[in-house]
């Protein structure tokens, strides 16, 4: 017994160590914009001497970091809320009408998840610069909206919700918009949030769509956008950190405060129920 | 009856109309005019001729597209496999873990994949600069020198690898620690009253059980790492002589930097065949492993 308990203390101390080691990158890239930019390449210090918010200045008032971010907000949350809308009222189809080619459409769907987007990026571009919509929101979002995965997870949650709650529903004359908007959805709740927040994670972090579509700065989304900064003002690392670091952020608060959700949403994704 | 029937399909038909158009605009068209471009002499955007098979022919005589070809296979070998091993180790180390500890450990093993790639790719270039960053006491204490390691041929993709399984690696420690999760702790319990050591438990219990998760995680990153781009061409833009030049790459160069649309969707339609048909394999695998 008294081995066993060392041997875990030993497993454990291991285990911090790794998970250190591992964070390490991201407390480095906070420790540096934190730095005046003399200190940052002058000396290693792990806690900054003075604490120094200047690299934070330049990022938010001398770049166009609050145009990327707008960009962003928009793109992301439209995605967000479009990508939701189509999907839950397709998987309700999906899932509670018969209707004529609902297997086909429900194959063609399943099927998809195979077909790369990246790969879809010429015919694309092509797609948009037809429409008209290089460098605007509008090219952003729209090939950002298909997402299948997302479909398939709310057709098997309403495929488990007891048919009776419909047919009561029906019986008090209901239609069915209303039974998805009043009932359905949010019988789903908690699946929504978690589907929603992904989703705007990933359109967040997006990088080569928005790369390709927009090449004027004003419409740059923020992944894109930073790695513009070094191109005009030369390296400078506490800046390109603090840049970074306010890049960042919005995914990595979604993510801290809604951990639960976010986890969630990854592993139904991903085949497995959590 | 039929006309309950045909307000039904009705109903139906306006609830599924966002979703198809949508689906049937920016998805299923763009997949057919991506193998009809691979057809022609079309610039990026405007009109071309029909080549038949001649952007396909092309691509074997062009030299560039076998390294591209063979830079992706070296990047896919670099990380599945130890990008899968790191998350079943990892996952062993934090399951045994309890409460807050295990939530603290997890979000910083986690954190790094809800990062955007060019915040990754930012963080990185500066721990491994040359001359100011970091992780250079430790090369310089491994081979003696400081490497400017996105610039040297040999280092460029394995160091593309690391950061891509620093970046990715949570989502794997995820499916891992929920598949370790699931695993009876009776059967450990049993095991342990027959005088089982640390490594029979494993090889006898959590291997077997852990294996259908394992195949799962394989399979998924092998389909995500076929699709590399971003992080190469953030830190070394296919560099330094083309060592980590990738397929997308080349979609990318022959399509949006040569104008050659053509071209590009020919490359476009020859890595979506790849993953396609890996995609099928994988589905074959986790059905079995369904049964």
């Amino acid at each position: 017994m008294q081995r066993k308990s060392i041997g875990n203390i030993l497993l454990l101390l291991l285990t911090l160590c790794v998970a250190c080691m591992w964070a390490f990158p991201l407390y480095w890239a906070a420790v540096t914009s934190m730095k005046p930019e003399h200190e940052v390449i002058s000396k290693t210090t792990f806690i900054p001497d003075v604490f120094n918010f200047s690299a934070y200045y330049f990022a938010l008032f001398e770049t166009n970091l609050a145009t990327w971010y707008v960009n962003s907000l928009v793109t992301s949350i439209t995605v967000t809320v479009v990508v939701i809308l189509i999907s839950v009222m397709c998987a309700y189809a999906l899932s509670q009408i018969v209707f004529p080619g609902r297997r086909l459409l429900y194959g063609i769907i399943l099927a998809s998840f195979m077909v790369p987007s990246q790969a879809l990026v010429v015919s694309q571009f092509v797609l948009m610069y037809r429409f008209g919509l290089i460098n605007s929101w509008g090219g952003i979002i729209l090939p950002q909206l298909i997402v299948p995965v997302v479909v398939i997870v709310y057709k098997q949650f309403f495929d488990s919700v007891p048919k009776e709650l419909r047919e009561a529903a029906k019986l008090d004359g209901c239609g069915d918009f209303q039974i998805l908007f009043r009932l359905y959805l949010p019988l789903n709740w908690g699946i929504t949030t978690a589907l929603a927040i992904i989703t705007y994670i990933m359109a967040w972090n997006a990088f080569l769509w928005p790369f390709l579509v927009t090449n004027s700065e004003d419409m740059m989304t923020v992944t894109v956008g930073i790695t513009q900064v070094d191109d005009a003002f030369g390296v400078k690392y506490a800046r390109d950190m603090a840049v970074a670091i306010l890049a960042a952020m919005p995914v990595a608060l979604a993510y801290l405060l809604f951990q639960k959700r976010v986890t969630q949403a990854l592993m139904l994704s991903s085949g497995i129920k959590g | 009856m039929t006309s309950e029937r045909r307000s039904k399909t009705l109903t139906a038909v306006l609830m599924i109309t966002p979703f198809v158009i949508t689906y049937l605009t920016v998805f299923a068209y763009p997949v057919y005019k991506m193998f009809a471009l691979s057809f022609t002499n079309a610039p990026l955007v405007g009109e071309g001729e029909w080549v038949g098979f001649d952007n396909y022919l092309k691509l074997l005589n062009q030299k560039l597209f076998f390294t591209s070809v063979w830079n992706t296979g070296y990047f896919v070998v670099l990380t599945v496999i130890p990008n899968t091993l790191i998350g079943l180790g990892l996952a062993l180390m934090v399951v045994r873990l309890r409460g807050w500890l295990q939530s603290l450990i997890l979000v910083l093993f986690f954190l790094p994949y809800i990062l955007p790639v060019s915040v990754v790719t930012q963080i990185w270039e500066w721990v491994l600069d040359q001359q100011f960053g970091i992780a250079q006491h430790i090369i310089e204490f491994v081979t003696g020198r400081r490497i400017s390691v996105f610039r040297d041929p040999l280092w460029a993709m394995p160091m593309v690898a690391l950061v891509t399984v620093w970046w990715t690696n949570g989502f794997n420690l995820l499916l891992f620690i929920a598949g370790l999760r699931n695993i009876p702790a009776d059967y450990y319990e049993a095991a342990m009253l027959d005088g089982a050591t640390r490594w029979q438990c494993f090889k006898r219990i959590t291997w077997p059980l852990i294996w259908p998760v394992t195949a799962l995680v394989l399979t998924l990153q092998l389909i995500l790492q076929l699709k590399i781009f971003d992080q190469v061409y953030l830190m070394t833009e296919g560099g330094p002589f083309n060592s980590t030049y990738v397929l997308l790459q080349l979609v990318y160069r022959e399509a949006f930097r040569l104008n050659h649309g053509g071209l590009g969707s020919a490359v476009a339609v020859f890595l979506f065949l790849i993953i396609v048909t890996v995609s099928v394999l994988q589905y074959q695998l986790l059905r079995v492993r369904g049964r």
